[in-house]
């Protein structure tokens, strides 16, 4: 670790010639030392002092007021946005949507994927076909996937319902219902992801020494219990990471059902905002009604629920680890 | 490791069969008029009505301009984050300084933070700058991300040794081309890594875009959803557009897949 600070002795490149000056050299060289550092960090410090500091903090200065766009004599108004807000039932209903949506892709992803992935560790044949294969949707366009998935999920014409027909099933509006547009977006977010937290799974499960499985193999365990006693719980950091990871993204869900309305383009998230997410409604309020003080509040609130429920997740998937190795 | 059996065989053979098939069902109907859509049983095989519809996409949106703003964009972005990464990552773990090791949990702390929730001050301040509209209100921001300067910094703590660079300060190089000359070529495998997550990320950003670019002058996302976003949905049309903006992308997929596979899954151990 000291070397770098020990100065170069004077001069010489090739050893041959000796420098004219060696004293500004030394200067120079010293200075490069100690200065350098900080201008090879500077560009992150400036760039999340721009995009991420800033913003978090005029956000919440922004939400104290009733501020609309090109308002250029904003009224203050404390917390009133924030009271407004506990009492908006729209917001509640977003919150909801966005949690429901959340688990109905995270839980099933994350069992999917470590299924996978141990189907993955095997030996298989052609081994790296199968895992850029299981990676595909992951290079899709998250709009064109929209897109897709609307079309696929669509009430008249859609395919999925034209199988649950030819299935003699009675076709569902998958846009319309609750329930049904949550899981139809649940279904789109799984679809692009699960092989991708496979394949972060399958490294750690890589990683975990044969050994073990050999020892408990002796011990007469079986692939089951092998599998619940070895690996799960040493997969306990890899699924905390993804769990956290999987946390903060679906919460800030967007994409996804600001495409899937059966009417393009509009904010609402269905009708009767059955599928608008949080991040969908500060859109709406802040760039189709303009109210950025408002939005701004829920800006704040989704921030602070999205850090809680990281937290909450990682004390759960702590437990839950902690439970399976007894 | 156990020796497979024939059923993991099938299951993932349907697992990548379902995978495939929506980038097969969007080809489809892209290759058709949207007429197939009403019929009961659809075809399986493409018809011949790509390039028609590949071409009413052309007039409808300005599709090469949004792939030219995207390139733009995304390559950009790349470069610079790959760049201020590794050389950020090489201070953090090659340099010693005054608050060093403060500086980077703190940054390892910003990873927590959802930067899409500031959109509201940021497009204030866009407006402030008059960047909003312009490409540069889209790449500046994500010159540089914490999790690169993470990932290479973790990255270059292994790979440079300091041996190598005590030599080349004894043979008398400055700071800079220490870091060009020695650190750079060691990091490369990771500084690869780097730029595929970014490049994908930075190309199907579409809420920032979205709220900050003019529909004149889209990225292919944009495009995209200005295609669907019509009183009427027009699906051949569509689905011709997000096939001719995922080709490409696939393509390249498919090239490097066994890096990109590699890639991730170191990833997942270091992280």
């Amino acid at each position: 670790m000291t070397v770098v600070d020990k100065i170069a002795p004077e001069g010489n490149e090739a050893g041959a010639r000796t420098p004219p000056r060696p004293t500004l050299r030394h200067r120079l060289s010293r200075w490069d030392v100690k200065v350098s550092p900080y201008l090879y960090i500077a560009p992150f410090f400036l760039v999340f002092g721009i995009v991420g500091l800033f913003p978090l903090l005029y956000t919440a200065y922004v939400s104290l007021f009733s501020w609309e766009a090109g308002d250029d004599a904003p009224d203050f108004i404390g917390l009133d946005n924030f009271k407004e807000l506990f009492a908006d039932t729209q917001f509640w209903n977003a919150l909801e949507n966005t949690v429901s949506i959340f688990l109905l892709s995270s839980v099933p992803q994350l069992i999917i994927a470590v299924l996978l992935a141990a189907l993955l560790s095997a030996r298989l044949r052609g081994a790296t076909g199968w895992r850029v294969g299981v990676l595909l949707p992951y290079a899709a366009s998250l709009v064109a996937l929209g897109i897709i998935f609307a079309n696929l999920f669509g009430p008249k014409y859609g395919l999925v319902n034209g199988l649950l027909q030819t299935l003699g099933l009675d076709p569902v509006d998958w846009q319309a219902g609750r329930f049904s547009s949550h899981a139809a977006i649940a279904i789109m977010v799984n679809w692009r992801w699960t092989g991708y937290n496979a394949l972060i799974v399958l490294a750690a499960m890589q990683a975990i020494p044969k050994e073990l499985h050999e020892a408990a193999l002796i011990d007469g365990a079986g692939t089951a219990r092998r599998f619940f006693s070895i690996t799960l719980p040493l997969l306990k950091p890899t699924l905390v990471f993804v769990t956290i990871t999987s946390t903060i993204g679906g919460l800030q869900i967007f994409t996804e059902p600001k495409l899937f309305d059966a009417m393009p383009g509009s904010n609402n998230g269905g009708s009767s905002n059955q599928f608008q997410t949080v991040t969908l409604y500060l859109y709406q309020t802040a760039f189709e009604n303009y109210e950025l003080g408002y939005a701004s509040a829920i800006a704040w609130v989704l921030f602070v629920i999205i850090v809680l429920i990281a937290l909450v997740n990682f004390f759960l998937t702590g437990r839950l680890a902690a439970v399976k190795k007894k | 490791m156990t020796k497979p059996r024939r059923s993991t065989y099938i299951v993932l053979t349907i697992f990548v069969l379902g995978s495939l098939f929506p980038f097969y069902w969007s080809f489809l109907v892209a290759s058709r008029d949207s007429g197939m859509l009403t019929e009961r049983v659809p075809p399986f095989l493409p018809g011949g009505n790509f390039f028609a519809n590949a071409a009413r996409v052309f007039d409808t949106v300005p599709f090469w301009k949004a792939l030219a703003n995207s390139l733009l964009v995304s390559g950009t972005v790349t470069l610079t984050t790959v760049l201020f990464s590794s050389l950020a990552g090489f201070a953090f773990a090659k340099l010693r300084f005054r608050g060093r090791n403060g500086l980077f949990v703190f940054i390892v702390i910003t990873l927590a933070v959802p930067t899409q929730l500031g959109i509201i001050p940021l497009f204030m301040a866009m407006s402030e700058f008059g960047w909003a509209g312009g490409l540069q209100a889209v790449i500046v921001p994500n010159l540089v991300t914490a999790f690169g300067v993470f990932w290479m910094r973790q990255y270059t703590v292994d790979a440079v040794p300091y041996e190598l660079i005590e030599a080349a300060r004894v043979d008398g190089c400055s700071m800079i081309r220490i870091f060009w000359n020695v650190c750079l070529p060691a990091v490369r495998p990771a500084a690869a890594i780097l730029a595929m997550f970014t490049f994908m990320t930075s190309w199907n950003d579409f809420l920032w875009p979205l709220v900050v670019l003019d529909a004149g002058n889209p990225t292919v996302q944009l495009a995209l959803e200005k295609l669907q976003s019509g009183y009427y949905v027009d699906y051949s049309l569509v689905l011709a557009g997000t096939t001719l903006a995922t080709i490409p992308i696939l393509i390249v997929f498919l090239l490097l897949g066994r890096q990109i596979v590699a890639g991730i899954m170191q990833g997942a151990v270091k992280g």
